[in-house]
Order: C-alpha cells, then structure tokens, then sequence
C-alpha cells in the first residue's frame, strides 16, 4: 500500500464519530424523558454538518452531549480518536478548548456584565494565550475583524450591540481558542431574516478561510441546504435520514423529510415536492410511541410500523434512511 | 455611596448614583444620607460640646441657643452626642451589611450551583428565618456578650438568610445561562464562573437588599439598646440615647426625639435609595436573565 494512500484513508477519517448517543433525563416518579435515542452519525474534517428536525426533536440536547455539559447517558464519541465520553472531567477539561458552542440566544450567550475584551479574554486564557497586554489587544482586534467587528468595539459592553453583532461577538470568543470543532445551535434562528443571510455568509466565509468543521443545528432547512454538506434528520430523538446535502434535498426519502421540505419555503420554483403538511404536535419523549417515533403523524403509517423499529438502511450514495416502507414510496 | 457605584459598574449601572440624583425622591436621600454621614465623620470638629462633659447644674434643659437640641439627665448636650452616636450606628448598620453579605453570599451561591448542596443549605435558609429577626438576635446576642462587635456578629447572622435567599434564587437562574455553559465549554474552573458570571450578576438585588438591611440593622441595634441587650449605655449611639431618654420622656422628650428623629431619617432615605436602586435596575434585571 502506498503512502499516499495510507495518507488518505487518514484524511478521510471523520473528526468526529458519535456512536449510539442516547440521552435521557430522568424526572423522578418513574418518568423518563427520552431527549435523544441511539443516534449515530459522522462529522468529516473540515465539513459543515448539518442537524435538522423541529423544536424538540433532541437538536440542542446533541451538541450538549457532545461538548458534555450534559453527561451522555451511553453511547461513544470518537474525536481524533479518543472517545470523549470516556474522559474524565479532569481530562476532559484537556479537550474543553477544542471543542466550542454558539448559542441559539444571543442575549443570553454573554455576561452582560462584562466588555467584549473582558469576554474574549476569559477564551484566550483557556487557549493559554500569551499574558503581555499588547499581544493580548492585538488577538482581540484580529478576532473582532475576523467576525466582521472594528477593534474599537472590545471596550463596549454586550447590550450596545445588536443581535446580529452579539453572534458575532460568539463566533469571535469560540475562535478565540481555535477549536477543531463548533457546535453551532441555531446560530441565526433568533435573528432578523436580513441579518440572517449576513451571519450566515461570516459563517461560510470563516469556514472556508479556517477550514473550520462543524455541526450546524437548525429547523429552518433553506439555511442548511445553503451551509451544509450533509444533513441529518432527527425527529423525536432518533435520526428519520441522513446523506449528503444534494441527495437529500433533490431526492428526500423519509415521510418527515419530505415534509419538512414542503413546508419550507422553496427557493427554486422548478423543484417539485407533494405538498404534505404535518398535523398535529410531536408527542411528548416521555412517552415516545411504539416502532417508528413518527408513525402518530406520518401520512403513510401502516400497522406494521408501530411493531418495529426501522432500522437505518443505505439508499444511495451516502444517504441513509429509517422508514419500512422506504421501497414503497420511492 | 461611591463603593457600591463602582462595585455594579457594568453595563447599565455606569452613573447609578448619577441617574439617582435625577429622581427627586432618590436624590433627597442620598443628600440626607452624605450629610448624616459628614456629619459623623467630622464629629470631632463640629460639635459644640465634647459628647461626655456632664455639667449637672444644665441637665434636662430645653432646646436653646446655648443648647440647641437641649441636654439630657447628666446635662450632656444632645446635639453633641446624637452626632458622635451616629457614628457607632452607622458603623453597626454597615457592619452588618458586610457580615451578613458574605455568609449570604456563599450560602447562596453553594445552594444555587451546587444541586447536592441545595436541599441542606436551604433547610439552614428556611429554619434561620422561621426565627423573629429581633427575638434571635436578643438571643445570640445574650450568648455572645453584649458589645458593639457582638451586635453586629449576631444582626450579620440574623440577616444573612434573606440575603441567601436572593442570591440562591439569581444563582438558579443564571447557572443555566448559555454565557454559563459558554465559561463550562471553554474548561473556565468553577469558582471562577461562580464569582465572575454568577456573583457579578447578583450583585444588583443584593445591593438594594444591601440599603434595607443597612436600615434594619440601624433599627435593631437601637431596639436592642432599648431593651438593654445591645451596645452598652455609656456608649452613645441613637439606641442607647433613647433608651436612657425614656425615662424622661414627660420632662424632656427631646432627649429621645433627637436620635429618634436621626433613625428615622437616616432609616427613610436608605429606603427611598433602595426604591431607586431598585426601580432603576430591575428592567435591566429583566430583560438579562
Ligand atoms: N435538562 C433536561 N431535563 C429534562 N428534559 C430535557 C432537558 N433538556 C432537554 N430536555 C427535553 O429533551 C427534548 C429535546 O430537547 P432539545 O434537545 O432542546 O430539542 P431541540 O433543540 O431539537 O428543540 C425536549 O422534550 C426537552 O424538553
Ligand atoms: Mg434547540
């Protein structure tokens, strides 16, 4: 075997890979709430991963596990080959800078107490960045510009900036530590559309420039298609489908896909999509239904899809789906 | 006043003392407050009498020129020892908000973040304040001795689950924060997240807490004297004046009026700083947590 090609299997090994991530909290009185169940999946290095699916569908609870500020309760997940849920919290603290999160909330996401400086400058010493206050400054003015801020803006405080500005103000204290991996929870999703589309190319932009990976939460899937180079489909804790952006959009396999894609708005009218609207709420994960978690409101239930759990099955090239009727309606 | 500004210096709370000086009611308490507080400071130089010269041949006279707020039992001038007693009161009450802050503060913020340490802590919260305020400080204060140090030890006590009570309540509140999690994900070691995030987000109830309880201690520490617990009564502060003045209060009420009228002032314009603290901040308050 040639060195080139050990090089490249190397390459092609996934930063991260999560292995059966199930997640549930326990309420007291034999309740249970199931907020993830057996999720599996792979982030490529330097790919933007996207995870989709509606509020509470397990999105948020995911990239929480993953960073472990919540513990996991079973599952793996392999990053650069160490399976973080094995770590100890001491060990784990090791791993805390090459691991980031933006949050949905940019109000909530920063000490409204503290300059921008002084928030940037907590991410820099966990880097283990250099003490001197000129190298210090200089990080901080780089990293705002790099976010699209002016180095001016370090002395402000968080409230004198807008919504749009505050995630930025995220981006630049993840940067900070230069991560190897972002979670990023609906980063736009509290934002005015038009301030949407800004972020969202930073995000692109910075991607490309620093070669960023990611995973990239979102219920709003016009904004995946445009970030992501695979998606995954949760639905009530479980993944629904999973492959390539491209497949998945142009030939979306799972009942809930489709319908979530019907009811996005469609930016490209040629595209044509059987309109099938959800009814209904999802249910609660306390108790999930039986067999397929999405039969109470797939228009193509059968009885047979209360009896077993689909299994995820390969469908084309790279795209992977969790519904036994997935021949039928092709 | 300047320490509390620049301790909540933050976002909004730059000019705290600034935009209570634009609200009339805010503003006349902070000028009453300096002046009490000038006044103690300078007691040396501005009294017209040394506050223990007893001249028996002048006691019990009304107020007048030579005497302006009169003289009491002994003929010590009330004007004179009303000021200097102002200064042991006011050390009490300040006193006090710094006790009964730090072993408020670190019950409430154990009870807050730490899950495991909540249900302990807050049985210790709730069964302290199960007790009248005034009836367990007349007891710690009988076990400890009764002395200036000990008042404040025992008023600290007496206060600090109320304080506890706040912060647990903002603590809850701000550990599930995302700039929380966001301190958690970048490994930042517990207690720095717990002064840095949680504490410095506290810090505005806590501080118009920090006025009622400043006027409450000024009050207990007088009922006390008055009940013969607290300070001693050769000591002057506004209690034990009207505690000796009590008794002449057919004959001479200014004895008690006096220091009577300084509490209540004093008492009135922390109040009315702390309505204004806490109409200023708590918007803000709501809108960040
Ligand atoms: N700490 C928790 N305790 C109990 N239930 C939780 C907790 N965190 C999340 N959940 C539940 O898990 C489910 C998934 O939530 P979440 O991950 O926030 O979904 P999403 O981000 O997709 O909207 C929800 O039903 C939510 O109520
Ligand atoms: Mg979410």
């Amino acid at each position: 075997m040639s060195l080139a090609a050990a090089e490249s299997t190397q390459a092609c090994a996934p930063l991260l890979r999560v292995e059966g991530l199930t997640q549930r909290f326990n309420l007291g009185g034999g309740r249970v709430v199931h907020a993830i169940e057996d999720v599996s999946f792979d982030v490529p290095r330097g790919a933007i991963v996207g995870l989709v699916g509606e509020s509470g569908s397990g999105k948020t609870t995911t990239g929480r596990s993953l960073i472990r500020l919540v513990e996991p309760t079973s599952g793996t997940a392999m990053f650069d080959g160490v399976d973080l849920f094995s770590l100890s919290p001491r060990e784990m603290r090791q791993y805390r800078r090459r691991l980031q999160i933006i949050f949905q909330d940019p109000y909530s996401s920063l000490n409204p107490r503290l300059t921008v400086a002084a928030i940037i400058n907590e991410a820099l010493d966990a880097r283990g960045f250099d003490k001197a206050r000129a190298a210090r400054k200089q990080r901080i003015g780089e990293l705002l510009e790099m976010v699209g801020l002016r180095a001016e803006h370090a002395q402000r405080y968080p409230h004198e900036f807008s919504g749009g500005q505050r995630q930025r103000i995220g981006f630049a204290r993840a940067l900070a530590v230069e991560p190897d991996f972002i979670v990023a929870d609906e980063p736009v999703s509290a934002l005015d559309v038009s301030v949407q589309a800004q972020v969202l190319n930073l995000i692109r932009d910075l991607q490309q420039r620093l070669g960023l990976t990611m995973l990239f939460i979102s219920h709003d899937l016009a904004v995946v298609e445009y970030l992501c180079d695979e998606v995954i489909v949760m639905y009530l804790g479980r993944i629904m489908e999973k492959g390539p952006s491209q497949a998945l959009y142009s030939n979306p396999r799972h009942p809930y896909t489709r319908a979530l894609l019907a009811t996005a708005p469609v930016p490209d009218p040629t595209r044509k999509r059987e309109r099938v609207l959800l009814k209904g709420d999802i249910p609660s994960p306390i108790n999930p239904p039986s067999g397929c978690v999405f039969r109470t409101r797939c228009p193509h239930a059968i009885e047979a899809c209360a009896a077993t759990l689909p299994p995820l099955e390969a469908v084309g090239a790279g795209q992977q789906v969790a519904c036994i009727r997935h021949h039928e309606l092709a | 006043m300047s320490a509390i500004s620049s301790s909540a210096a933050g976002s909004g709370e730059r000019g705290l003392v600034r935009r209570l000086f634009s609200r009339p009611t805010s503003a006349a308490g902070l000028a009453v407050l300096a002046i009490i507080l000038i006044a103690a400071v300078l007691a040396p130089w501005i009294t017209p009498y040394a506050p223990g010269k007893l001249s028996i041949a002048h006691r019990l006279q009304a107020p007048g020129i030579a005497h302006l707020f009169g003289t009491d039992d002994f003929g010590r001038d009330v004007l004179s020892r009303m000021i200097f007693a102002g200064r042991l009161s006011l050390t009490v009450g300040f006193s006090v908000v710094v006790l009964s802050s730090l072993i408020g503060v670190l019950l409430g913020l154990l009870a807050g973040y730490f899950r495991k340490l909540d249900r302990p802590l807050s049985r210790l919260i709730d069964a302290m304040m199960a007790f009248p305020d005034i009836l367990l400080a007349i007891a710690l204060v009988a076990a400890l001795g009764a002395s200036a140090a000990n008042v404040v030890i025992a008023l600290g006590i007496v206060y600090a689950p109320r304080l506890a009570r706040v912060v647990r309540a903002s603590t809850l509140v701000i550990r599930e924060l995302p700039y929380v999690e966001a301190a958690k994900a970048l490994g930042v070691p517990t207690p720095v997240i717990l002064v840095r995030h949680v504490l410095r987000n506290v810090a505005s109830p806590l501080l118009v807490q920090g006025t009622f309880i400043f006027a409450n201690a000024i009050l207990a520490e007088a009922g006390l004297s008055f009940l013969g617990v607290g300070v001693s009564p050769d000591v002057p502060t506004w209690g034990t004046m009207i505690s000796l003045g009590r008794q002449y209060l057919d004959q001479a009420p200014w004895i008690m009026f006096f220091p009577g009228g300084a509490i209540v002032l004093t008492v009135l314009s922390l109040q009315l700083v702390g309505d204004g603290m806490r109409d200023l901040l708590d918007p803000r308050l709501a809108k960040d947590i």
